[in-house]
C-alpha cells in the first residue's frame, strides 16, 4: 500500500524537507499503541536527527476513543499558532489525562492564545482538516493506529524501535 | 477452497444478528452490501479493522452501503464484543452449523476452524462485484472497498 497524499504544505513537518527518508505516521491521540510509538519515533528521530523528515498526520478512531477528535483539532489549533509539535508531544506525553481539561491546561502551559484556541476549538475550525487526513489515510491503506509509511510505502514491520528505525535507515544510502 | 468472484450471485443467508433478530442477504435488495468475513471477535487486528469500518459509516451511507460483518462467533460474543467497541453495524454469528456460510462464499479455514479475512461487495441486485482475501494477520483496511462501492454501476460517488 502506497500514500495517496504526498507530503505538502497542509501537514506538519520535523526535518529538513530534503531529509534522505520521510517518515509518516498516521496516529490517534487517546489509542494505547500510538502513545507507545511515541517516545520510540522520539528517539529514531534523536538517532537519526537530520537524516529524518518526521511527518504526522491524524487517523482518530473517535467511536472507541472519544477524546481523540478533539485532541486532533486541539493539535491542529495549536499548530495554527506556531506549537503544533509542542501541543502533539504534551498531548501524547499527558495521554492518561487525555480530554478537553487537558487540553485548555497545556495551550495555557505553551503559552498559546487561549481565548483563540478555545474559539478554535469549539467552532470546529479544524474539524474537515483532521477528516482530510483521516479519509487520505483510508484510500492509502491505513488499517489502524498507529500506521506508518516509509518515503511512501505502507511499514507493515513489526512495531519496536530497532526495527522502525532499521527500516528507516536502509532507505538513506 | 477459493473464495467466490466478482459475477457470481452471492448465496443467500440467514444469520443471527442478535438473540432475538436474524438478518437475511436477501432483505438488502436494492442496496450494495459489503460482507465482512473476519476469524474471531476480540483478536487485536479484527478489533482495529472493524473500528476503522465503524469511523468510515457516512462514506459507506454516501453509497447507501449496508455493512455485515460475520464470525463463527456466537450471538452473544457478538453482542458483548459489539457492546464494547460501540459498533454501529450488525456482527452475524455463522456458528450453526459452524462456518456454514464463510463454507459458501469459499473463505472458511477447515484447519482452523475460523473464516478467513475476507471482504466482498456486493452491487443492489445481490452479484459479487469485488472480493479480497486478506493474509489472516494483515487487516485490509478499507481502501478496496471504498473503490469497490464506487465502482458500482449507478454509483454516485
Amino acid at each position: 500500500m502506497s500514500l495517496v497524499v504526498p507530503v505538502g504544505k497542509d501537514d506538519h513537518v520535523k526535518g529538513p524537507e530534503d531529509a534522505p527518508v520521510t517518515l509518516v505516521e498516521y496516529g490517534d491521540y487517546q489509542c494505547p499503541g500510538c502513545g507507545a510509538a511515541y517516545p520510540m519515533v522520539k528517539a529514531i528521530q534523536k538517532h537519526l536527527g537530520a537524516k529524518l523528515r518526521f511527518v504526522f498526520r491524524n487517523m482518530p478512531l473517535n467511536e472507541i476513543h472519544p477524546n481523540a477528535e478533539m485532541a486532533a483539532e486541539a493539535a491542529e489549533a495549536a499548530g495554527a499558532q506556531g506549537k503544533f509539535w509542542e501541543m502533539h508531544d504534551a498531548l501524547y506525553e499527558h495521554q492518561d489525562q487525555l480530554g478537553p481539561d487537558l487540553a485548555s491546561a497545556l495551550a495555557k502551559r505553551l503559552h498559546l492564545d487561549v481565548p483563540r484556541f478555545e474559539e478554535d476549538l469549539g467552532s470546529r475550525r479544524f474539524r474537515d482538516h483532521v477528516k482530510r487526513d483521516f479519509m487520505g489515510g483510508v484510500r492509502s491503506g491505513v488499517n489502524g493506529t498507529p500506521t506508518f509509511f516509509i518515503d511512501g510505502s505502507r511499514y507493515d514491520g513489526m512495531l519496536d524501535e530497532q526495527s522502525l528505525e532499521g527500516a528507516l535507515r536502509q532507505r538513506i544510502a | 477452497m477459493t473464495a467466490l468472484v466478482s459475477g457470481t450471485i452471492a448465496p443467500n443467508f440467514s444469520l443471527q444478528a442478535a438473540p432475538d433478530k436474524r438478518l437475511s442477504l436477501a432483505e438488502f435488495r436494492g442496496r450494495p452490501v459489503v460482507l465482512v468475513f473476519y476469524p474471531a471477535d476480540w483478536s487485536p487486528v479484527c478489533g482495529d479493522q472493524l473500528g476503522l469500518y465503524n469511523e468510515l459509516r457516512e462514506e459507506f451511507a454516501k453509497s447507501n452501503a449496508v455493512l455485515l460483518a460475520l464470525s463463527v462467533d456466537g450471538v452473544w460474543c457478538h453482542a458483548a464484543f459489539a457492546k464494547d467497541r460501540h459498533y454501529h453495524f450488525s456482527l452475524l454469528a455463522d456458528f450453526e452449523p459452524k462456518g456454514e456460510v464463510a463454507r459458501r462464499f469459499g473463505v472458511y479455514r477447515e484447519t482452523d476452524g475460523f473464516a478467513e479475512r475476507a471482504l466482498f461487495v456486493l452491487d443492489k441486485e445481490g452479484v459479487i462485484r469485488w472480493s479480497y482475501v486478506s493474509p489472516i494477520g494483515v487487516n485490509p483496511g478499507a481502501d478496496g472497498i471504498l473503490s469497490a462501492l464506487e465502482a458500482l454501476p449507478g454509483s454516485a460517488a
